[in-house]
């Protein structure tokens, strides 16, 4: 599994938001992980932050944005000369091939989950990590239930916008449902046939 | 067979205690029935017309007398004494108790079993041909693939929130016992142009409301690259399969309308980048499992015992019920879940032991279930089977009628299943009580009914395929003809206007007279009489005034 923690450093951040709490943190703020907030909305990192994104509107603000994909498409030139940090939001069967070089440019994607059922962000999301290399920030927006979240992480998703009750609840608390092995070999996971061996030879 | 390591047992026992939290935060009213819905589904627990029915798997069909065992316990102890074998080679309880269910899984994983991923929109428990390492038919035993596909699938991150439901099928043999071209994917072990083992792979097969015969997509795949192919597969499912409509969302609606030579190209563009990553299969992985399937010790002896004793019943028997063993001296039993008037696939806690018993003494501890809703010892030496039948007789399952108009697959039907608008079950026993007495001279006839349009009970692929419908608020049977699930895969034709309960009954009897009349000898089967003849004279007999 990606370590939460080990968030994607981006260079040039204007994000004036520090880890509040007095809790141990980096020591630099870090786009798209805002200001530990019980109240905030975005899991990342081990704790409910505050969301330092801005959504797109008009005009867009001087500050970290995330833009939907038909504005991308629409404004490229304009958002790539852009200083602050640069998010995307793709809905679910939205297209990601046709973005290649230009998804470097993005310190945070957002992926869209409209139910509980429809699981195509989970592929959109390996397609990211594994084929085009991303390595900004993934998020996990619309449907994010803790049941959903042990695959999420498995996928190469590292935060999580959370409206969900019991699932801010479980998060909060570390009980989130989760069979911590895994059967499938991934660029993130070892083969099951390797951990087999490791299991073997710590127990005898 | 294939034996849990500390690493399978460690999974299943996190699923357990994971489910065990689940049901109890639903019983404490922590979580409503819509929460709880998808959570129970993910463990194979449905909630059905009078009770909860938990599906257990049986991967590939293959379990052990202590299995066995178990699942006579489990019966008889949180059930009402019976279970229920399906079309997917799995085993249903119709009558648990919610609050016993995670009881029920932990029993089930002492013995190494599950119910993960027996319901839901994921990849289905993964069926095989159920005379695997036994058919002499085989290039190889297709179960070391079946279960690394069932190890790649189990909980898998991406592929557990389908468009739809996945259906894997594995064979061997060109005579196609596992249906798989009526399967999301169906896989057939071949030697390669490189003397090599490997696939051929076909995809968009189904039945449902939409019939289609899948695809071969790829002749050609080497067993090295079998996962890669699969997630490449099923990654372009998953992004592109229709969610829009239900009655859409199965690959084979893919596949079908943007056609196969496109979603095959997308899948090999897809599988050339995820080739040699860490999917491919290493060949000490792939010895690893098949070393679990090493044939057992046979004695190389073979059998000077008499197959033509003068008992009738007993010749009967070997006649339908046994097959040709790749091992001179060996046979493969098919014990019938079909006693004449029966419902089919029920087995007894009993009779369950009895059987368990006999794998353990007859058959190298190995039973498989076929999604003929039948169960095989695969192993038996010739000169046991009389005693072999002798004690299936003793149970209640000595019938002789493997592959015989009695013989019927039929789903649970509106007596259980909340789907259902119609019964399928007393119309299979009624047809069976009807033809039994004929059945001999009727020889091979695969009778097939479902009770409704979701087509569990495969009337698609029947020779003679029934669909309970209902109309204006009756049970109503629609009457199919000429289909197979096997390497000659055809879907059946509705033959006309329906009939009620009682005129079903009557039709297949019709049918049955009209083929009896018109055979061309007694080994022209009723499928070979149907293709020469076509559907006219049945329809004239059916419905001529």
């Amino acid at each position: 599994m990606l370590d939460e923690g080990s968030a994607h450093r981006i260079n040039g951040s204007s994000v004036g938001l520090a880890p509040t709490g007095g809790t141990v943190g980096p020591a630099l703020p870090l786009p798209g992980q805002g200001a530990r907030d019980p109240a905030g909305t975005i899991w990342h990192a081990g704790a409910f932050r505050s969301d330092p994104w801005a959504h797109a509107g008009e005009p867009l603000p001087d500050r970290p944005v995330i833009v939907s994909r038909q504005r991308w498409l629409a404004e490229r030139t304009l958002l790539m000369a852009r200083k602050a940090p640069l998010g995307l939001r793709l809905e679910a069967g939205e297209r990601v091939d046709d973005l290649g070089p230009d998804l470097a440019r993005f310190s945070l994607i957002a992926l869209a989950f409209p139910t509980f059922a429809d699981g195509r962000a989970f592929s959109t999301a390996r397609l990211l990590r594994d084929k085009y290399a991303y390595r900004g920030e993934l998020r996990a927006v619309g449907n994010v239930l803790s049941d959903l979240i042990a695959f999420m992480r498995r996928v190469g998703f590292d935060s999580f916008e959370v409206t969900h009750g019991p699932t801010r609840r479980a998060l909060s608390e570390g009980r989130i449902p989760e069979v911590t092995l895994c059967y499938q070999p991934s660029d993130r996971d070892a083969p099951h046939w390797v951990r087999r061996r490791r299991l073997a030879d710590t127990s005898s | 067979m294939y034996r849990y390591d500390e690493f399978d047992r460690e999974f299943v026992r996190q699923r357990v205690a994971q489910f065990r939290d689940q049901v109890a935060r639903r019983l404490a009213g922590e979580l409503t029935e819509d929460e709880f819905k998808p959570l129970r589904l993910m463990n194979g627990v449905y909630l059905q017309l009078h009770a909860y029915m938990l599906r257990i798997a049986v991967p590939y069909g293959t379990l052990n007398s202590r299995q066995m065992r178990k699942l006579a316990h489990i019966a008889r102890t949180y059930d009402r004494g019976t279970g229920h074998f399906t079309t997917r080679q799995n085993l249903q309880f119709n009558w648990p108790k919610l609050a016993d269910i995670p009881d029920i899984l932990g029993e089930l994983a002492s013995v190494e079993m599950h119910a993960i991923q027996t319901s839901g929109n994921c990849i289905r428990n993964v069926t095989a041909d159920h005379f695997a390492g036994a058919t002499a038919e085989e290039v190889a035993d297709p179960r070391p693939y079946a279960e690394i596909i069932r190890q790649w699938s189990s909980l898998h991150p991406e592929f557990s929130f389908l468009p739809r439901k996945f259906k894997v099928a594995v064979t061997a043999a060109s005579r196609d016992r596992a249906a798989i071209r009526v399967h999301d994917i169906g896989l057939e072990l071949k030697r390669l142009a490189t003397g090599s083992l490997g696939f051929a792979v076909f995809v968009g097969g189904g039945q449902g409301r939409t019939p289609i015969i899948a695809k071969c997509i790829r002749d050609e795949l080497p067993e090295a690259d079998l996962l890669s192919y699969l997630e490449a597969v099923l990654r372009i499912y998953n992004l592109h399969g229709r969610r829009d409509n239900k009655f859409k969302a199965r690959i084979k609606i893919l596949v079908h309308e943007i056609g196969a030579a496109a979603f095959s190209a997308q899948v090999e563009e897809e599988w050339q980048r995820i080739r040699d990553s860490a999917l491919r299969l290493p060949e000490h992985e792939i010895g690893r499992i098949r070393a679990y399937f090493a044939p057992p010790p046979f004695e190389h002896r073979p059998s000077k015992a008499s197959l033509r004793p003068p008992e009738r019943n007993f010749e009967r028997w070997v006649t339908r019920n046994t097959h040709t063993h790749k091992e001179p001296g060996y046979a493969i039993v098919t014990i019938s879940l079909k006693p004449i008037g029966g419902v089919p696939g029920d087995a007894s806690a009993e009779q369950m032991e009895a059987i368990a018993d006999l794998a353990q003494q007859y058959s190298f501890d190995e039973v498989r279930v076929s999604h003929e809703q039948n169960l095989v010892l695969p192993h038996v030496r010739i000169e046991d089977l009389r005693r072999v039948h002798a004690r299936l007789q003793a149970v209640g399952l000595g019938e002789a009628n493997a592959g015989l108009v009695t013989d019927i697959i039929a789903c649970p039907g509106l007596d259980y299943c909340a789907l259902a608008n119609a019964r399928s079950i007393p119309i299979a026993q009624r047809i069976s009580a009807r033809l039994a007495a004929r059945q001999d001279a009727i020889g091979d006839l695969k009778i097939k009914i479902s009770g409704c349009i979701n087509a569990c009970g495969h009337h698609h692929v029947g020779h003679i395929g029934i669909l309970g419908v209902e109309k204006r608020g009756e049970e109503h049977y629609q009457l199919l003809l000429g289909g197979s699930g096997a390497e000659d895969a055809a879907l059946a034709t509705i033959a006309g206007p329906g009939f009620g309960p009682d005129g079903i009954v009557d039709a297949v009897a019709k049918v049955v007279d009209t083929y009896l009349l018109l055979r061309a000898s007694a080994n022209e089967t009723f499928l070979a009489a149907y293709g020469r003849l076509g559907p006219a004279p049945f329809k004239e007999a059916l419905y001529a005034r």
